[in-house]
């Protein structure tokens, strides 16, 4: 289709956005990035994209309200329970073979797929030594996550998620509610270090021996995908494991060929290459 | 103009009613179509195993950054909205519901809209809700065919109802004229 003057101010907008605070959106998926500035626009009441371009490079404030809006965090404990039950069935026994262990969750949201790990690793008796890494490149977020509060509300879905994932303990044992809160004990983040961190303009993560980055991909081109990837395979320890969402693949990138499928219905891989 | 995608929006009772229409489709044809059917969040899979034994042409769950293919059906998957983007490969995404759900047929037809502009045909088939209706008025808007199912026929009228009130140039058509409206795009 022949470009619309939106498309122009969206492309340009994405530029001054990178150029101005380094945040690069502009290989993400742009049919999603379209809808969400559009939303944007309408619900922060601009008459163009133009315009709300104006203030966001003049208005410091603005950035973070819109990165609520160009990122999506969407996410839920234990969300899909079969891929925890694959990580507590199949890579577990792998990782209980190392003396310390680090892993990565990129893109970790509001925290609730880190808080899932944590409860994991310590059901599983290696939480003790075992170190987090909780990235994420909206700030808000991972405010969030480092406060490990949920609405009430969700902790039907979550504790059945946790269930079914093969918990043996009760989700109660790590939470106290509060007003309406569920308020996440702070011990599961005694060893957890959470830092900004961008899988499109920032560097390596050594030695990991499992990554978890869930639908985080599926909001990239294939190119960018690609780079995540690559980026992935450079931060893994060898025969290190790699798990990302149920609808994402490997298969666009040019690494696909240095993991093999470890679960493949969950999504799991695992380096092979030295 | 033939259209270089057909999207389909069904709702409750859609299932019966893409049973109607989709496995009279030819092997021949050679369009893809993109399908989002509001389904309880379940077992992935079960409208492509479905229809798959039942269809001429191809049938499969959408993948994210695929491109499409001609004579292909691509279901959403459950619990992910499909998106189309501009170079014609379709995009997944588990952003919040649209109109109360995921996959949100306004998410498909209005980016399919934006990819394809007249080059498009959207049907809105039966359903107790009003997704697919702005969507429905984006296509139209781009110069694309916009079509509902009749809504004295459908089995829940509200759907298509709501769509050609935002949409009032789309033709609403019994399963007949749907089926032999797709077969004629088929024709040589
Ligand atoms: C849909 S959430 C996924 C949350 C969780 N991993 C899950 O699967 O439930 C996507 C997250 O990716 C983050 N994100 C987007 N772009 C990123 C980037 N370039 N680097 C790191 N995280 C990114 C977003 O801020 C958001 O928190």
């Amino acid at each position: 289709m022949t470009e619309t003057i939106e498309d122009i101010e969206i492309e340009l907008l994405l530029q001054a956005v990178y150029q101005h605070y380094h945040y690069d959106f502009r290989n993400y998926a742009r049919a999603s990035i379209k809808r969400r500035l559009l939303h944007a626009r309408s619900q922060l009441g601009y008459d163009s994209i133009s315009a709300m371009q104006s203030d966001v490079l003049h208005d410091r404030t603005m950035l973070p309200r819109l990165l609520n809006y160009l990122t999506v965090q969407v996410s839920e404990m234990f969300r899909d329970p079969s891929y925890f039950r694959a990580l507590r069935e199949k890579v577990i026994p792998h990782l209980r073979t190392y003396a310390s262990l680090k892993v990565w969750v990129a893109g970790c949201s509001n925290g609730e797929e880190l808080y899932s790990l944590s409860i994991l690793f310590r059901e599983e008796g290696l939480a003790h030594k075992t170190l987090f890494y909780a990235t994420d490149i909206n700030p808000t977020a991972l405010q969030a996550a480092e406060a490990g509060v949920y609405p009430l509300d969700q902790i039907r879905l979550f504790t059945e998620n946790h269930r079914k994932s093969g918990g043996h303990s009760s989700l109660s044992d790590y939470y106290t509610a509060d007003y309406g809160r569920a308020v996440f004990d702070k011990s599961l983040r005694s060893q957890v270090v959470f830092s900004d961190h961008s899988l499109v303009t920032d560097a390596v993560f050594g030695e990991m021996h499992l990554i978890s980055c869930r639908n985080v991909l599926i909001y990239f081109n294939r190119e960018l995908q690609n780079h995540a990837i690559g980026l992935f395979h450079d931060s893994l320890a060898r025969r290190g494991f790699l798990g990302i969402g149920s609808k994402e693949s490997l298969r666009f990138s040019e690494h696909a060929g240095s993991f093999s499928e470890f679960v493949g219905d969950e999504k799991i891989y695992q380096r092979t290459t030295p | 103009m033939t259209p270089r995608a057909i999207v389909i929006g069904a709702s409750a009772g859609g299932v019966q009613a893409l049973s109607r229409i989709l496995p009279a489709l030819p092997a021949r044809f050679s369009i893809p179509v993109l399908v989002v059917v509001h389904v309880p969040r379940r077992r992935d899979n079960a409208l492509v195993e479905l229809f798959g034994a039942k269809c001429a042409v191809d049938v499969k769950e959408a993948e994210d950054k695929e491109v499409l293919g001609g004579g292909t059906i691509y279901f959403a998957p459950a619990d992910y909205h499909l998106l189309v983007e501009g170079d014609g490969s379709i995009s997944l995404s588990s952003e919040e519901a649209v109109n109360h759900s995921r996959p949100a047929i306004d998410v498909l037809f209005e980016t399919a809209a934006d990819a394809f502009g007249p080059a498009l045909t959207g049907i809105v088939l039966t359903g107790a809700n009003h997704d697919g209706a702005q969507g429905l008025k984006a296509i139209g808007a781009a110069g694309g065919v916009a079509i509902v199912e009749a809504p004295e026929t459908a089995e829940v009228p509200t759907m298509p109802a709501a769509a050609l009130e935002q949409c009032p140039s789309a033709r609403a058509m019994s399963f007949d004229q749907i089926t032999t409206y797709l077969q004629e795009l088929a024709a040589p």
